[in-house]
């Protein structure tokens, strides 16, 4: 996909020469893409590149230059990377997952269902979010996106903080929500693996520059290589 | 005692219990605290021009939210900082423009019977200010927890800040004739410090919050009025000792 590709109908993103700077330090710089309507987006790129950066650009969280234009209607679902949380704040787990459904309208029977799909029991929940292990929030914060029937979903490395099993589970459930209910999804992942197999673009943010393409042609030893500045081992599972 | 005025500072509780709530959740005490001290200097004007005190309170009250708003968008840095050097020099402002009686009343407030504009008024901004936090309830829980996650649940942060800024400026405002400039930041601060530490969820926290409030409203006005003293201190003493039983008894 070239970078001035014109906009389609059906992208449900268009971001167009994205710069985002803090001071005199430029994170991002005239960086421009369209995400196609149910479709994945792998953001990948060294520590630093600007990746997390991208996606608070994208929810409107930092100023920026440039376009970012969603699709009417479109519903956005967050998995932000951490949360600074006050560890003694009174509120459950349902209490904020209620306020999401609350504004979106939607219903207990969604959210009972979503609990189950993220596998966070409804004890968990009853209990403030400062008391909850770092996996079991990690849940919970994925349980919040995905509540509300959002048609968008945005994950900054999901999984991180969660026992293996249950990273297994969180990426098939992203991956068959994303099948059955059309969903796009862009993903920020350092697991490159993983990128190789759902992703159908991968975004590859460099330290001078960016590229996009298929995995097949972004996600080769080269290609790596010149975004990471060193060698990036890319083991591949068969499944 | 006088059962308006009562009944008047108990529904004041409850307004003052469920912002106090978000105030103490959000972490913003001492800004709270400083902001109310705005309403001094409204209060010297109003009584310069003539015109109800109340009037001049509300404006300046409205204008600092306002200021403290336009503050928090545009610098990230040391907004407490700024909130604290304004806001004491409004205090110092406001005590040379008051003088005498008025100056004690203004700062700890006064238990005579509220004049009709006083009680409509009153009964006006806990109708606004306790049922626009029950509404806004689910936007303010999530712009707490994270404004990037409310940002994404369609809540305009921008928006919401200024509301609630404004709707912490009404209350301020409800409770100045009772308990003065300066002790109605306590009542934002102290009931709802105390319920935090009982509170496991958001229902416990806005009830408890605000039966505190309303307790230390009644029995600080009962207490003060055996001891013919003004209510104010009296309530705040009150408040804080629930606070310091709280201290005790979750350590036991």
């Amino acid at each position: 996909m070239a970078p001035d590709s014109a906009a389609t109908p059906a992208s449900i993103l268009d971001v167009r020469n994205l710069t985002v700077r803090f001071g005199d330090v430029t994170v991002l710089r005239d960086v421009s893409f369209s995400v196609p309507a149910a479709t994945s987006l792998a953001v990948i790129g060294p520590n630093g590149s600007g990746k997390t950066v991208l996606f608070k650009a994208l929810i409107g969280a930092l100023p920026y230059e440039g376009t970012v234009q969603w699709a009417p209607g479109v519903r956005l679902g967050y998995v932000p990377q951490k949360l600074d949380l006050q560890r003694d704040v009174p509120i459950t787990g349902l209490d904020f997952l209620r306020a999401r459904t609350a504004l979106a309208g939607s219903s207990d029977a969604d959210l009972a269902r979503t609990l189950s799909l993220v596998g966070l029991s409804r004890t968990a929940c009853l209990r403030p979010i400062g008391g909850l292990s770092g996996g079991q929030f990690q849940r919970l914060l994925v349980a919040f996106a995905l509540v509300g029937e959002p048609t968008v979903l945005l994950l900054d490395e999901p999984t991180s903080g969660v026992d293996e099993p249950g990273q297994e589970r969180l990426n098939e459930l992203v991956h068959r929500l994303e099948e059955e209910r059309g969903l796009s999804v862009l993903l920020i992942s350092h697991e490159l693996s993983l990128v190789y197999r759902y992703a159908k673009t991968v975004l590859c943010l460099g330290r001078d520059g960016y590229s996009i393409g298929p995995p097949t042609t972004v996600l080769t030893g080269s290609a790596l290589q010149d975004m990471y500045g060193t060698a990036v081992g890319l083991h591949l599972h068969d499944h | 005692m006088i059962t308006e005025t009562i009944l008047l500072a108990a529904a004041m509780g409850v307004a003052a219990g469920l912002m106090g709530s978000f105030v103490v959740m959000r972490r913003m005490a001492l800004a709270a605290d400083a902001l109310s001290h705005v309403a001094l200097p409204g209060i010297g004007i109003a009584l310069a021009l003539h015109i109800h005190p109340l009037i001049g309170a509300v404006a300046t009250l409205v204008f600092g939210a306002l200021l403290v708003w336009a503050l928090e968008e545009t610098t990230r840095t040391a907004t407490e900082t700024i909130i604290g050097v304004v806001f004491s020099a409004a205090l110092a402002i406001g005590s040379m423009m008051t003088t005498g009686d008025d100056l004690i009343d203004a700062l700890f407030g006064r238990r005579d019977a509220p004049d009709w504009t006083e009680t409509l008024f009153a009964s006006a901004a806990v109708t606004v200010v306790v049922g626009m936090i029950i509404r806004q309830r689910h936007r303010l829980v999530l712009a707490l927890v994270s404004p990037d996650l409310a940002r994404t649940s369609g809540v305009n942060i921008r928006r919401l800040n200024l509301l609630y800024l404004q709707l912490f400026a009404l209350t301020i405002a409800l409770g100045l004739r009772y308990l003065g400039v300066l002790l109605m930041g306590s009542m934002l601060i102290i009931p709802a410090a105390t319920a935090k530490r009982f509170s496991r969820n958001l229902t416990e926290m806005l009830v408890l919050s605000a039966v505190m409030a309303v307790a230390a409203i009644l029995v600080g006005s009962i207490v003060a009025d055996w001891l013919h003293r003004e209510p104010g201190p009296v309530i705040v003493s009150v408040a804080a000792l629930g606070f310091l039983i709280s201290l005790w008894r979750r350590q036991s």
